[in-house]
């Protein structure tokens, strides 16, 4: 039985070497390889929201903090960065299509993109980040904001005199809880931040291979698999970037 | 049928979609819109997250099965939230009355 299979993979060319011993045939072993990618990406689904709650339940407690907090965030940098990443999605895209229809020159290209735009967006990030640290936006007992809006314990430190001036129509902010929010802002980005790591880790591998031309038409599962992953990424992104950066936009 | 090659057109239209969606999003949050503004943000972000989901990642044209598969994840991800949202929400009643 599995001989005759082998045998009539075997007769439609050079595509023997792509499929594994233990599959039965080509479709079935890239619906093999979808599945497990869909499986693991359904763990990282429920390790982002874990995180999504955590934010969900205390912007729900404490919405005035988390407002202030995001009134921080840089709308355009994290604007750009979404542009940047939904840009790479579609090179991405492109890249697998090019496996698809055998084009290794585009393959290569559109990875090579993909990869520069994942690199722009991981820069941009740093340079968020610098500026968070250099504004003491780190939650720590270096955190503070600026001289605007001070918190309930900024406020108390200070004399006597200026604890009576702050602005008697804004609420007294609690500076542990827009701390929290910057928790948050830290893990979720940072975690964030890193399977852009791997992903981008994932994608020199790829462009090293298809060099190689080791991707076909008939086997692109790398490309097709490394591709779900990075979208992934992307749609985490889609989700932090209204609820982190735009939450405290009006008032 | 995973093998289904998705037209360069439509990955196009797709992303310019997602573009334009983003802008929406950072036009939409500089009004007011109380409670709904959170309701309103996270409805086009589900929606692009949607569009990535079935053409870029392919999940319109793959089998039934991997659909499932998806659709448990998410459900599992509701159950997440709405059983602790349920606790949460529900605490200070013995406080209110």
């Amino acid at each position: 039985m599995a001989e005759s299979h082998a045998a009539t993979v075997e007769g439609s060319g050079p595509s023997t070497t792509a499929l594994a011993h233990h599959f039965e045939d080509m479709e079935q072993q890239r619906e093999a390889g979808t599945l497990g990618m869909w499986v693991f990406l359904i763990t990282e689904i429920m390790f982002f929201g874990g995180m999504f709650l955590a934010y969900t339940l205390y912007r729900s407690k404490y919405p005035d903090e988390f407002a202030r907090g995001s009134r921080e965030l840089s709308i355009l940098l994290g604007g750009i960065n979404t542009v940047v990443l939904i840009g790479s999605s579609l090179t991405m895209a492109m890249a697998v299509h090019s496996a698809q229809t055998g084009n290794r020159k585009k393959l290569i290209g559109f990875l090579a993109v993909t990869l520069l735009l994942g690199l722009t967006f991981l820069g941009i990030k740093a340079v968020e980040y610098t500026e968070k640290f250099e504004h003491h936006h780190f939650p720590g007992v270096n955190f503070k904001l600026g001289e605007h809006s001070e918190t309930a314990s900024q406020v108390a430190q200070k004399p006597d005199g200026a604890a009576a001036q702050p602005q008697a129509q804004k609420p007294v902010l609690d500076s542990k809880r827009v701390q929290l929010f910057f928790w948050i802002y830290f893990a979720m980005t940072g975690m964030h931040a890193l399977h852009m790591i791997i992903g981008a880790g994932a994608l020199s591998f790829l462009i090293y291979y298809s060099r190689k031309g080791r991707y076909t038409p008939e086997y692109y599962a790398p490309v097709e698999l490394t591709g779900l992953y990075w979208h992934f990424v992307d749609i985490v992104w889609i989700f932090l970037f209204p609820l982190l950066y735009l939450l405290g936009l009006h008032e | 049928m995973s093998e289904h090659i998705v037209p360069i057109k439509i990955y196009l239209s797709i992303w310019l979609t997602l573009m334009v969606l983003t802008g929406v999003t950072i036009w939409v949050a500089y009004y007011d819109l109380k409670q709904f503004s959170v309701i309103v943000a996270l409805s086009i972000a589900v929606f692009k997250a949607l569009l990535v989901v079935l053409y870029f990642m392919h999940v319109r044209y793959s089998s039934r099965l991997t659909k499932v598969i998806i659709a448990a994840g998410v459900f599992w991800l509701i159950i997440l939230i709405a059983l602790t949202f349920s606790d949460y929400w529900t605490r200070n009643w013995q406080a209110a009355f």
